[in-house]
């Protein structure tokens, strides 16, 4: 038996208590052991952006960060910014203008997209550059940027 | 048939188009928008054991051993099985079709036995309890091999002195032919004859999501469910069946949530077979999910071609005829079961496709070579096609001292000339070309953009526009894979109910990836019957629950699916107007349905809301007439035959900035006009479109699967291989003429392909007509910042 770390997170404001591997990713850790499947694994080396959550405030890479590297952090998973409404409006014009279609990479975009929003007003070019650390293979990104767009000039 | 305009309602109703042509959001992206889609890697079953496969570290190797024991001893390994052992359950297959005659391919195996052809092959599968646990004992399976002489380039392939296959002769899988004759007296009198060879990157689909299977064998019912990622479930569940031989009707596949598919997803997998194999030989569920360095070297990947082409025409313009050499490589095997010779064989169809000329000569191969197994991906041939054409029309504009865009509006088939057969044999219904040119140019600013760059040129900057009209197959009859013995269905079924309390559920057997089928047959199965949008639920992805179809491929679901939803809700309608009128005991030709309720057709007065005719319907059917039995579930089917293809016409133009001391282009913008016929929903057209065009930029900037002389693959990751991000991709702009197709009623065509098609030629001839002034050029795709270097001579 792998050598196991007792680890202890709050995610999405629910303090868990797990024994963890070492060599377990944040994502697997989220995926497997807590049943949050929203945030997706596409490439586990820290491209493509689909695994993207927010630990004590700042967005990392799930695929990037181990479990217990996230002993006594604050996790917040798209699951839960769906919940706390927080990413209401971005949704919202995401719907609207079609910005995603197979919608893999749709909650690690969200992520992107709302640590954007927290930073003020940007010009389309610094959107377009914000979000690529961020892959989508269906849209063309175009209408992305558009969603984001309005929500940035609270038209959302 | 034949009667396609509109409204949408059933003979002698006056209601108007209702949802289509309306921009309606997708209602099933909810759910993708909080993460709480299902994927199939999201999914959860007790005692599901999780499969990874021990790959071939060669590109063409015998496997002298292969010592499985330490990886059976691992911890939390379940089995750890060969080729062998996974043959027992599962049968190989020959992916070749009678209609293209000569096609060869030697049998596959779900796991490779005694012999790998490409590097990243399975050769041995790992079950285990974890993924994590399985990936472990993987690493401490022991192989001995022998290298075999390795082909990876194509013209070696074709020369055959190395044959891949020792019962071949050759390596060459399929060749065709095709000459309307006269070709070289055309060319030896023409007054102008260009020729170039154009050579395309061999690429891959990079769907987000990995391909993903879970399959659940039930050894009680000897029946298999298979939860799979797939575009085709009914053909997977014949291919399931037949090759692990379980009755079909035992075998159901069940579609989820799917990451992205753009054609990786059509195909069948041997790692995919093996996984079900092997969850009925441990009658237990097994997942297989395909990591991305592993989907870089199992997932299909699609182009490398070389193609020769020459055109002729008169000093005044006319193009005269076009001769065309291709070369293709597609890896060891062809692909089952739609075979690799399809690619191939668009690229002779398509050549020269838009315009007029009666001359054309085509010569064809595709070999097999030491890489990964190459098949058909978006757009299928149509971007090689394309910007051979549009590349050589442009060679012949810039020889004559023609404006592109005129030579182009010279030669295009006029828009009345149709029904029209092409010298390839290919037969066009109804296309606008010259229409869409006009609405191009207007949308473009053309002559102002002509203008601007005349002036930034002065300035040493070089910016270029690129021009590239296409035809594109769309809605494919059974010519496309039925006619050569393939067991694909070319038809589409859709059933709609009406519930009790008047919802709708539509079931259909297209599939959803997220290019919006479930939406827009919401749409259509809504104007259709009479009901707000809320009142419908649409099913799809389930062979036990939907009627029996052929997915999502060939830009078909729309145009061939959406038009049983239409004829379907046509259906439904009538017989609810049947009910109603046995209720309110009035003839039915006095009612009509809007709004969720019957109505008087001429006052639009409110006479009985659905959920009431429900009702009665479903729970007091005593209170109708003792003759009359209710019909509220309805179905109908839908295949295209009067035409091979229903094809579409579009044309791109891009504008880029070429820096000549770096070699980088800039896009600075994309324009698409496409005739698709009848556009269900603009917003999601325009989005297939850019969708489209941004995976062609990748094809003609950034991607390319890279193998080194020993067939090993150099950049199989996300890091080195490169795909187009937010940051540097343009604004595109769309604009749609509409020719619906006479074949349905619905009138749509397909348009999932077009961007795909036609970007990459666009982008090419906009970055030679900015070299132009430099003397420099480039034929060969991806154009990265080196191949340009080498153009301008400033790099070796």
């Amino acid at each position: 038996m792998e050598h196991a770390v007792e680890t202890t997170l709050t995610v999405n404001g629910t303090r868990v208590t797990r024994s963890v591997a070492p060599r377990v990713h944040l994502v697997d850790f989220l995926r497997e052991e807590l049943g949050l499947t929203g945030s997706h694994i596409g490439c586990e080396h820290g491209v493509c952006g689909a695994c993207t959550v927010r630990v004590n405030g700042e967005i990392v890479r799930g695929c990037l960060m181990l479990a217990v590297q996230a002993d006594g952090c604050t996790v917040e998973t798209i699951e839960g910014l769906s919940d706390s409404k927080e990413l209401a409006p971005l949704q919202k014009a995401f719907h609207e203008h079609n910005a995603l279609q197979c919608g893999f990479c749709t909650p690690g975009m969200l992520m992107a997209a709302q640590d954007l929003l927290r930073g003020g007003k940007k010009t389309r070019d610094e959107i377009r550059a914000h979000i690529s650390g961020n892959y989508c293979r269906c849209t063309g990104y175009q209408a992305i940027v558009d969603a984001i767009e309005k929500v940035m000039h609270g038209q959302g | 048939m034949g009667k396609a305009e509109l409204p949408l309602h059933a003979p002698g109703t006056e209601v108007d188009r209702g949802y289509i042509g309306q921009s309606v959001p997708r209602p099933n992206a909810q759910r993708l928008l909080q993460g709480r889609g299902a994927f199939t890697d999201d999914l959860r079953f007790p005692r599901l054991a999780h499969v990874v496969f021990f790959r071939s570290p060669y590109a063409h190797a015998l496997i002298k051993s292969l010592d499985l024991s330490a990886a059976r001893r691992a911890p939390g390994v379940i089995a750890v099985l060969d080729g062998r052992a996974v043959a027992e359950y599962c049968t190989p297959w020959v992916a070749v079709l009678a209609h293209l005659k000569g096609i060869k391919s030697p049998p596959q195996h779900a796991i490779a036995i005694e012999r790998a052809c490409w590097q990243g092959e399975a050769v041995a599968a790992v079950v285990a309890e974890s993924r994590s646990q399985a990936e472990d004992a993987a690493q401490l399976i022991e192989a001995e091999w022998k290298e075999l002489p390795v082909v990876v380039d194509m013209d070696e392939a074709l020369a055959g002195k190395n044959v891949i296959h020792p019962d071949f002769a050759d390596n060459i899988c399929f060749k065709r032919e095709h000459d309307t004759g006269g070709v070289d007296d055309v060319f030896a009198r023409a007054d102008v004859v260009v020729e170039d060879t154009f050579h395309f990157g061999r690429h891959t689909g990079v769907c987000l999501e990995g391909r993903a299977i879970l399959a659940d064998y039930n050894a009680a019912e000897h029946s298999l469910t298979v939860y799979h990622a797939t575009q085709a479930p009914h053909m997977m569940q014949d291919i399931f069946s037949r090759h692990l031989n379980i009755p079909e009707a035992n075998v159901r596949v069940i579609t989820k949530d799917v990451g992205g598919s753009f054609g990786i997803k059509v195909h069948v997998y041997p790692d995919e077979m093996a996984t079900a194999a092997i969850s009925v030989m441990l009658r237990r569920p097994v997942k297989f999910v395909a990591d991305r360095l592993e989907s870089f070297l199992s997932d299909i990947h699609a182009r490398e071609h070389k193609a020769r082409v020459r055109l002729a025409c008169s000093k005044d313009g006319d193009i005269l005829a076009f001769d065309l050499d291709d070369l293709t490589a597609i890896g060891p095997y062809s692909v089952y079961p739609r075979t690799s010779g399809i690619e191939g064989n668009q690229v002779v169809n398509l050549t020269g496709g838009p315009y007029k000329h009666q001359n054309y000569r085509a010569k064809m191969h595709v070999v097999f070579t030491n890489k990964n197994v190459c098949c058909q991906y978006r757009a299928v041939g149509h971007p090689i096609a394309v910007a051979l054409t549009e590349g050589i029309v442009d060679l012949a504009a810039q020889k004559l001292g023609m404006d592109p865009a005129e030579f182009r509006r010279r030669n295009l088939i006029g828009d009345d000339a149709y029904p029209y057969t092409f010298p390839s044999g290919i037969k066009f219904e109804k296309l606008s070309h010259h229409k869409t040119l006009d609405v191009l140019l207007r949308t473009m600013n053309y002559a102002a953009l002509r203008a601007e760059q005349s002036e930034l040129r002065k300035k040493g900057i070089y910016r270029g526009i690129g021009l590239a009209a296409m035809i594109e197959v769309t809605n494919p009859s059974p010519a496309f894979y039925g006619v050569g013995g393939a067991r694909i269905s070319a038809q589409d079924g859709a059933t709609l109910r009406l519930e009790p309390t008047g919802m709708l559920t539509v079931l259909s057997s297209v599939t959803e990836q997220g290019q919006g089928t479930e939406g827009i047959f919401a749409q259509i199965a809504a104007s259709a019957v009479g009901v707000t949008m809320d009142k419908v639920r649409v099913i799809t992805g389930d062979t036990s629950v939907t009627p029996y179809g052929g997915g999502t491929w060939a830009s078909r679901g729309a145009g061939i699916g959406g038009e049983a939803v239409l004829l379907a809700g046509r259906a439904l309608r009538s017989n609810m107007l049947d009910i109603a009128a046995a209720i309110l005991k009035v003839d039915k030709t006095e009612l009509d349905i809007a709004g969720n309720a019957v109505v008087h057709k001429l006052t639009t007065e409110k006479k009985l809301e659905l959920a009431e005719l429900g009702r009665v319907a479903y729970f007091r059917p005593d209170t109708l007439p003792l003759d009359f039995q209710a019909e509220l579930t309805v179905t109908r089917h839908y295949t295209p035959r009067q035409y091979g293809f229903t094809f579409t016409n579009g044309i791109q133009a891009s504008y880029v900035e070429v820096d000549p001391d770096t070699g980088f282009v800039k896009l600075l913008k994309h324009w698409c006009v496409e005739d698709s016929g009848t556009v269900i929903n603009p917003m999601l057209v325009d989005e297939q479109l850019r969708g489209g065009v941004v995976q062609g930029i990748g094809a003609a900037l950034y991607e390319e699967c890279l193998y080194s002389p020993d067939g090993q693959l150099l950049n199989g990751n996300m890091a080195d291989y490169l795909v187009p991000m937010a940051g540097e991709m343009p604004d595109i702009i769309c604009a749609h003429v509409e020719t619906p197709t006479m074949q349905s009623q619905l009138g749509a065509k397909g348009v999932g392909e077009a961007g795909t098609a036609g970007a990459p030629g666009a982008i090419m001839n906009a970055i030679n007509d900015a070299l132009a002034p430099l003397n420099a050029r480039v034929t060969a795709m991806p154009f990265t910042p080196e191949r340009i270097l080498q153009a301008l001579k400033k790099v070796d």
